[in-house]
Protein backbone atom coordinates (compact mmCIF):
# COMPACT_ATOMS: atom_id res chain seq x y z
CA UNK A 1 0.00 0.00 0.00
CA UNK A 2 1.42 3.44 -0.87
CA UNK A 3 1.98 5.80 1.98
CA UNK A 4 -0.57 8.67 1.98
CA UNK A 5 0.69 11.77 0.23
CA UNK A 6 2.16 14.46 2.43
CA UNK A 7 0.10 17.54 2.80
CA UNK A 8 2.35 20.52 2.32
CA UNK A 9 1.25 23.78 3.72
CA UNK A 10 1.17 26.98 1.76
CA UNK A 11 0.01 29.79 4.00
CA UNK A 12 0.01 32.53 1.41
CA UNK A 13 -0.83 31.29 -2.05
CA UNK A 14 -0.09 33.92 -4.72
CA UNK A 15 -3.20 35.93 -5.65
CA UNK A 16 -2.03 36.24 -9.24
CA UNK A 17 -1.42 33.59 -11.88
CA UNK A 18 2.18 34.20 -12.88
CA UNK A 19 4.67 36.56 -14.53
CA UNK A 20 5.31 37.71 -18.09
CA UNK A 21 8.55 39.21 -19.41
CA UNK A 22 8.32 42.75 -20.81
CA UNK A 23 8.99 43.10 -24.54
CA UNK A 24 10.88 40.48 -26.54
CA UNK A 25 9.33 37.91 -28.84
CA UNK A 26 6.07 36.12 -28.05
CA UNK A 27 6.84 32.98 -26.12
CA UNK A 28 5.31 29.63 -26.81
CA UNK A 29 6.95 28.03 -23.77
CA UNK A 30 6.22 28.75 -20.14
CA UNK A 31 7.88 27.75 -16.90
CA UNK A 32 5.37 26.00 -14.65
CA UNK A 33 6.07 26.65 -11.01
CA UNK A 34 3.96 24.88 -8.39
CA UNK A 35 2.76 26.50 -5.19
CA UNK A 36 5.24 24.57 -3.08
CA UNK A 37 8.10 26.05 -5.07
CA UNK A 38 6.61 29.50 -4.82
CA UNK A 39 6.22 29.06 -1.07
CA UNK A 40 9.81 27.80 -0.68
CA UNK A 41 11.16 30.98 -2.30
CA UNK A 42 8.77 33.18 -0.35
CA UNK A 43 9.78 31.70 2.99
CA UNK A 44 13.50 31.53 2.22
CA UNK A 45 14.19 34.72 0.30
CA UNK A 46 11.30 37.00 1.23
CA UNK A 47 10.59 36.09 4.86
CA UNK A 48 14.28 35.22 5.27
CA UNK A 49 13.53 32.14 7.35
CA UNK A 50 16.29 29.57 7.67
CA UNK A 51 15.71 26.21 6.01
CA UNK A 52 14.82 24.64 9.35
CA UNK A 53 12.05 27.12 10.08
CA UNK A 54 10.84 27.24 6.48
CA UNK A 55 10.60 23.46 6.25
CA UNK A 56 8.70 23.16 9.52
CA UNK A 57 6.35 25.93 8.40
CA UNK A 58 5.55 23.91 5.28
CA UNK A 59 5.26 20.73 7.32
CA UNK A 60 7.99 18.89 5.41
CA UNK A 61 11.48 17.58 6.15
CA UNK A 62 14.53 19.74 5.54
CA UNK A 63 15.78 17.54 2.73
CA UNK A 64 12.42 17.78 0.97
CA UNK A 65 12.42 21.53 1.45
CA UNK A 66 15.94 21.79 0.01
CA UNK A 67 14.88 19.83 -3.06
CA UNK A 68 11.78 21.98 -3.67
CA UNK A 69 13.74 25.20 -3.10
CA UNK A 70 16.49 24.16 -5.55
CA UNK A 71 13.92 23.33 -8.20
CA UNK A 72 12.21 26.70 -7.61
CA UNK A 73 15.47 28.65 -8.02
CA UNK A 74 16.31 26.86 -11.23
CA UNK A 75 12.91 27.75 -12.62
CA UNK A 76 13.33 31.41 -11.71
CA UNK A 77 16.78 31.40 -13.33
CA UNK A 78 15.43 29.76 -16.47
CA UNK A 79 12.63 32.29 -16.72
CA UNK A 80 15.00 35.23 -16.19
CA UNK A 81 17.66 34.22 -18.65
CA UNK A 82 15.37 32.91 -21.39
CA UNK A 83 12.66 35.52 -20.92
CA UNK A 84 10.01 32.86 -20.33
CA UNK A 85 6.73 33.52 -18.55
CA UNK A 86 6.15 31.79 -15.19
CA UNK A 87 2.77 30.18 -14.58
CA UNK A 88 1.78 29.05 -11.10
CA UNK A 89 0.15 25.69 -10.73
CA UNK A 90 -0.82 23.47 -7.84
CA UNK A 91 1.11 20.45 -6.67
CA UNK A 92 -0.25 18.34 -3.82
CA UNK A 93 -0.91 21.31 -1.62
CA UNK A 94 -3.66 22.22 0.76
CA UNK A 95 -3.83 25.82 1.75
CA UNK A 96 -3.21 26.41 5.40
CA UNK A 97 -5.64 27.70 8.06
CA UNK A 98 -8.84 26.32 6.66
CA UNK A 99 -8.18 22.62 7.26
CA UNK A 100 -9.34 20.80 10.35
CA UNK A 101 -8.97 17.32 11.73
CA UNK A 102 -11.75 15.45 13.52
CA UNK A 103 -10.61 13.61 16.64
CA UNK A 104 -13.59 11.28 16.50
CA UNK A 105 -13.71 9.97 12.94
CA UNK A 106 -10.16 10.98 11.95
CA UNK A 107 -11.17 12.79 8.77
CA UNK A 108 -9.69 16.04 7.53
CA UNK A 109 -12.05 18.67 6.22
CA UNK A 110 -11.89 22.23 4.98
CA UNK A 111 -13.86 25.26 6.00
CA UNK A 112 -14.53 27.94 3.41
CA UNK A 113 -15.09 30.99 5.54
CA UNK A 114 -11.67 32.12 6.71
CA UNK A 115 -13.25 34.70 9.01
CA UNK A 116 -14.89 32.13 11.28
CA UNK A 117 -13.72 28.90 12.87
CA UNK A 118 -15.37 25.61 11.99
CA UNK A 119 -17.36 24.29 14.95
CA UNK A 120 -18.12 20.71 13.91
CA UNK A 121 -16.81 17.89 11.76
CA UNK A 122 -18.09 18.01 8.17
CA UNK A 123 -18.52 14.23 8.24
CA UNK A 124 -19.66 13.04 11.68
CA UNK A 125 -20.70 16.40 13.24
CA UNK A 126 -18.41 15.85 16.25
CA UNK A 127 -17.35 19.04 18.03
CA UNK A 128 -14.06 17.41 18.94
CA UNK A 129 -12.05 18.99 16.13
CA UNK A 130 -8.82 20.91 15.83
CA UNK A 131 -6.96 22.88 13.20
CA UNK A 132 -4.98 20.42 11.14
CA UNK A 133 -1.24 20.06 11.44
CA UNK A 134 0.73 17.24 9.86
CA UNK A 135 3.84 16.92 12.00
CA UNK A 136 3.39 13.17 12.28
CA UNK A 137 3.71 12.81 8.52
CA UNK A 138 6.89 14.80 8.57
CA UNK A 139 8.36 12.51 11.20
CA UNK A 140 7.42 9.40 9.26
CA UNK A 141 9.08 10.83 6.18
CA UNK A 142 12.26 11.52 8.10
CA UNK A 143 12.22 7.99 9.49
CA UNK A 144 11.87 6.58 6.00
CA UNK A 145 14.85 8.57 4.84
CA UNK A 146 17.03 7.22 7.66
CA UNK A 147 16.36 3.59 6.83
CA UNK B 1 -27.97 17.19 1.51
CA UNK B 2 -26.10 15.24 -1.15
CA UNK B 3 -22.56 13.99 -0.61
CA UNK B 4 -20.22 12.56 -3.25
CA UNK B 5 -17.87 9.74 -2.25
CA UNK B 6 -15.13 8.24 -4.45
CA UNK B 7 -15.46 4.47 -4.51
CA UNK B 8 -13.52 1.50 -5.87
CA UNK B 9 -16.75 -0.35 -6.70
CA UNK B 10 -20.46 0.05 -7.32
CA UNK B 11 -21.71 -1.17 -3.96
CA UNK B 12 -21.59 0.26 -0.44
CA UNK B 13 -19.37 -2.71 0.53
CA UNK B 14 -16.62 -1.32 -1.72
CA UNK B 15 -13.80 0.69 -0.14
CA UNK B 16 -13.10 4.39 -0.59
CA UNK B 17 -11.05 5.15 -3.70
CA UNK B 18 -8.16 7.32 -2.57
CA UNK B 19 -7.79 9.01 -5.96
CA UNK B 20 -10.27 11.76 -6.62
CA UNK B 21 -10.09 12.49 -10.36
CA UNK B 22 -9.38 8.92 -11.42
CA UNK B 23 -11.52 6.99 -8.98
CA UNK B 24 -13.55 4.08 -10.36
CA UNK B 25 -16.99 5.21 -9.18
CA UNK B 26 -18.68 8.23 -7.70
CA UNK B 27 -21.37 7.53 -5.16
CA UNK B 28 -23.92 10.25 -4.57
CA UNK B 29 -25.42 9.74 -1.13
CA UNK B 30 -28.52 11.68 -0.10
CA UNK B 31 -28.47 12.14 3.68
CA UNK B 32 -32.22 12.88 3.90
CA UNK B 33 -33.53 10.14 1.60
CA UNK B 34 -30.70 7.76 2.62
CA UNK B 35 -30.43 6.86 -1.06
CA UNK B 36 -27.32 6.08 -3.08
CA UNK B 37 -26.63 6.62 -6.76
CA UNK B 38 -23.61 4.99 -8.43
CA UNK B 39 -21.95 6.79 -11.33
CA UNK B 40 -19.02 5.21 -13.22
CA UNK B 41 -16.25 7.82 -13.55
CA UNK B 42 -16.19 8.87 -17.24
CA UNK B 43 -12.84 10.62 -16.73
CA UNK B 44 -10.88 7.62 -15.51
CA UNK B 45 -8.78 7.34 -18.69
CA UNK B 46 -8.39 11.07 -19.41
CA UNK B 47 -4.80 12.08 -20.01
CA UNK B 48 -5.34 15.35 -18.24
CA UNK B 49 -8.09 17.36 -16.65
CA UNK B 50 -9.66 14.31 -14.96
CA UNK B 51 -9.88 16.15 -11.64
CA UNK B 52 -11.60 19.24 -13.01
CA UNK B 53 -14.03 17.22 -15.16
CA UNK B 54 -14.88 15.06 -12.14
CA UNK B 55 -15.42 18.15 -10.00
CA UNK B 56 -17.91 19.49 -12.58
CA UNK B 57 -19.71 16.14 -12.67
CA UNK B 58 -20.10 16.16 -8.90
CA UNK B 59 -21.31 19.76 -8.91
CA UNK B 60 -23.90 18.89 -11.58
CA UNK B 61 -25.29 16.23 -9.22
CA UNK B 62 -25.87 18.87 -6.56
CA UNK B 63 -23.42 17.48 -3.99
CA UNK B 64 -22.49 19.89 -1.18
CA UNK B 65 -19.63 17.81 0.18
CA UNK B 66 -17.16 15.42 -1.41
CA UNK B 67 -15.17 12.67 0.29
CA UNK B 68 -11.97 11.15 -1.08
CA UNK B 69 -8.42 10.19 -0.07
CA UNK B 70 -6.72 13.24 -1.57
CA UNK B 71 -7.37 16.30 -3.73
CA UNK B 72 -4.93 18.22 -5.90
CA UNK B 73 -4.67 21.97 -5.46
CA UNK B 74 -6.35 22.73 -8.80
CA UNK B 75 -9.35 20.60 -7.95
CA UNK B 76 -9.51 22.10 -4.51
CA UNK B 77 -9.69 25.56 -6.08
CA UNK B 78 -12.58 24.46 -8.29
CA UNK B 79 -14.49 23.07 -5.31
CA UNK B 80 -13.79 26.22 -3.31
CA UNK B 81 -15.27 28.35 -6.07
CA UNK B 82 -18.34 26.08 -6.20
CA UNK B 83 -18.63 26.24 -2.41
CA UNK B 84 -18.42 22.45 -2.13
CA UNK B 85 -16.72 21.21 1.02
CA UNK B 86 -13.92 18.66 0.95
CA UNK B 87 -13.43 15.78 3.37
CA UNK B 88 -10.24 13.72 3.28
CA UNK B 89 -10.12 10.24 4.78
CA UNK B 90 -6.59 8.92 4.99
CA UNK B 91 -7.48 5.64 6.64
CA UNK B 92 -7.09 2.85 4.08
CA UNK B 93 -9.73 0.22 3.34
CA UNK B 94 -12.61 2.18 4.79
CA UNK B 95 -15.86 0.98 3.23
CA UNK B 96 -18.51 3.27 1.78
CA UNK B 97 -20.98 1.73 4.24
CA UNK B 98 -18.81 2.80 7.19
CA UNK B 99 -18.49 6.32 5.84
CA UNK B 100 -22.24 6.64 5.31
CA UNK B 101 -22.76 5.50 8.91
CA UNK B 102 -20.75 8.48 10.13
CA UNK B 103 -23.35 10.80 8.59
CA UNK B 104 -26.10 9.09 10.53
CA UNK B 105 -24.56 9.63 13.93
ZN1 LIG C 1 -15.68 13.55 12.40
Amino acid sequence: MPRPKLIRKVSNPPNFKGFKPIGGPENTHVVVMNYEEYEAIRLSDYELFGQMRASSQMGISRSTFARIYESARRKVALSFTQGLPIVFEGGKVYFDSEWYQCNDCGSLFNHHDRETLANECSLCCSKNIEQFSDESDDVSERNLKCK
Amino acid sequence: MKVAITSTGNSTDAVLDSRFGRCSWFIIYDTELKSTEFIPNPNIDSIEGAGIASARLIASKGAEKVISGEFGAKVKGVFDSLNIKLIVIKEENKTIKDIIKLFQK
